[in-house]
């Protein structure tokens, strides 16, 4: 079977994010890492295909840099990948969908797509389910056990208040995968040399058709939050502590 | 004025808090209060005293995600809704992503702030160390709120009930199989106003008892950080930060939490956060607004006792 997995080259977590001009971001100087959630699919669908034959494909819309990315997926296992460039970290939803789905028509539509439940840089939460939409496929998102059996994928996520949801899908079909699914490996040492040497298929945005500044939801300005500091430390006894604390969050902060 | 669609959500046919915010949002609109699976009629008073111009109620019973999306999709077009707004809770994102993506309109997800005048949204970029000013063009306008952001403010209106048949199908794409039952009465963690989180420093899974005491008495859930979760003192359904759930309640408090970064990717947007640890250095005192210094299994059952 011929699996793909989007992937997304992101700011790590840690990084400190110096914005530039309104709506941009400094991003040479930063680490770049995978979007934790794309992990648990790259994961998926390697161990799927050791076990029913195939391929995995990693589909990427990402600046140039983001090949150190694709490489650390291949690394886990993935065969190969199609990097659609374009110039800016942000491309709204709808057009990053779109320019996954074209990437893969391109390329033959696949038996089963994996995304992550999210992307960390952005948080919009929805290009998987975009893209499902356009090539008519069901998706299941924030998935964190499934099986595949004859055909059929069985997935269970969370609901809300601690409910889970056994749900079925026929393939293909798009699955957004979360932590739970399973424990992303880390690569050997031979596994990233053989990496290094795995076919990286790179396109250019337009040449798939899709307009980039076509966007509907545009940034106007970015913000920076400014981090806490300076916190109450609370003395004496924890008797007194408690008793300041509890007062402060009732009469001063009102949450209570 | 937009005339706006609200997704309400309801827990045993009453309101949730996080929908009365989201009615809030859009004071000055015309609003149409879309209800899914509860009596309109139960419900009524509530959306009415909060702003509810009309009121629809739209059965969905087993049916999959799509289904609702679907109905949700007709009850646009058969009111002309220009707008549509809902939590950013698990079901609301779930469900708007899908609307969204079969009407084909643009949507923003979990924001902190909406304009619905000028199509402006803000929400949280990089796990809240940013927040985006979007601007949302199409022709209609969608958008999921994060829960407790905004205050509920009564605002009086009619509170029209309509009648109103989807006449949709499922496309049975997916199907159902079951719903395992979790153990029940317990607050959903994105949309809880208050919670207290164990650390690494809860030490066993069974000490997680102390928390859920104190979090009964005001109402809250209890979080585990991803260190308590990987050392199996708590699921990860409980988890708060990245590669968990991300929360945003009015009072946070940290219990035994050291404060990683990857946890503050989770948390940070809450509005007053409380750190209790043994270890003054630890990192989660220089990014939080009190602090107490000392063991959380003396600290703990002495802040539940003032409570």
């Amino acid at each position: 079977m011929k699996i793909c997995v989007c992937l997304k080259h992101v700011p790590d977590t840690a990084a400190s994010i110096k914005l530039a001009g309104d709506a941009g971001f400094e991003d040479s100087e930063i680490k770049f890492v995978s979007n934790p959630y794309d992990e648990y699919g790259v994961e998926e669908a390697v161990s799927l295909v050791e076990k029913e034959g195939g391929e995995v494909v990693i589909v990427t819309v990402g600046k140039a840099a983001a090949v150190t990315t694709i490489r650390g997926a291949m690394a886990m296992g993935a065969h190969r990948a199609i990097l659609v460039k374009i110039d800016d970290q942000f491309l709204d939803s709808s057009l990053t969908a779109q320019a996954l789905k074209a990437a893969m028509e391109q390329d033959g539509l696949p038996d089963m797509i994996f995304t992550g439940k999210g992307s960390v840089d952005t948080e919009s939460f929805q290009t998987q389910y975009r893209l499902a939409q356009s090539l008519g496929m069901p998706v299941v998102n924030e998935v964190n056990a499934l099986s595949l059996d004859n055909g059929k994928v069985v997935v269970e996520k969370e609901a809300g208040g601690g409910d889970k949801q056994v749900m079925e899908m026929s393939l293909p079909c798009v699955v957004g995968a979360t932590k739970g699914l399973n424990e992303p490996r880390y690569p050997k040492f031979p596994d990233i040399m053989k990496a290094k040497k795995k076919k990286i298929q790179e396109i250019d945005l337009a040449d798939l058709g899709v307009d980039g500044a076509a966007g509907s939801v545009v940034i106007e300005k970015l913000e920076t939050v400014p981090e806490r500091s300076g916190a109450k430390m609370l003395q004496g006894s924890v008797d007194d502590q408690v008793t300041e604390l509890v007062k402060i969050l009732k009469e001063d902060e009102k949450v209570l | 004025m937009a005339r706006t669609g609200i997704l309400i959500e309801t827990e045993n046919n009453e309101i949730k808090d996080t929908s009365l915010g989201v009615l809030t949002a859009a004071a000055g609109q015309e609003i149409y209060a879309l209800v899914l699976d509860a009596d309109p009629a139960a419900v009524k008073d509530k959306l009415a005293e909060y702003g509810a111009d009309k009121i629809i109620g739209l059965k969905i019973g087993s049916g999959s995600p799509d289904l609702a999306a679907h109905a949700l999709s007709a009850a646009i077009k058969e009111y002309d809704l220009t707008a549509m707004l809902g939590t950013a809770s698990a079901e609301g994102k779930d469900l708007f992503a899908r609307l969204a993506s079969l009407m084909d309109q643009p949507l923003v997800s979990d924001c902190v702030a909406v304009n619905l005048d000028d199509k402006i949204v803000k929400k949280s970029h990089f796990s809240g160390k940013i927040i985006a000013n979007l601007k949302v063009n199409g022709p209609l306008f969608l958008c999921t709120i994060r829960p407790n952001v905004i205050e509920p403010v009564a605002a009086p209106a009619s509170g029209e009930i309509l009648e109103f048949i989807p006449g949709v199908e499922d496309p049975g794409l997916v199907k159902i199989l079951e719903i395992k039952k979790g153990e029940g009465g317990k607050i959903d963690l994105t949309e809880a106003p208050v919670i207290v989180t164990g650390g690494r420093a809860i030490k066993a899974a069974e000490n997680y008892k102390m928390l859920e005491d104190c979090a009964s008495k005001i109402g809250a859930a209890v979080g585990a950080s991803r260190a308590a979760v990987d050392a199996g003192y708590a699921p990860h359904t409980m988890q708060v930060g990245q590669t968990g759930k991300t929360v945003s309640p009015k009072l946070y408090i940290a219990c035994g939490v050291s404060g990683a970064v990857q946890h503050f990717a989770g948390m940070k947007t809450s509005k007053v956060i409380v750190a209790i640890n043994e270890d003054k250095d630890a990192p989660i005192f220089t990014k939080c607004d009190y602090g107490i210094v000392g063991d959380i299994f003396e600290v703990v059952p002495a802040l539940t006792e003032k409570l």
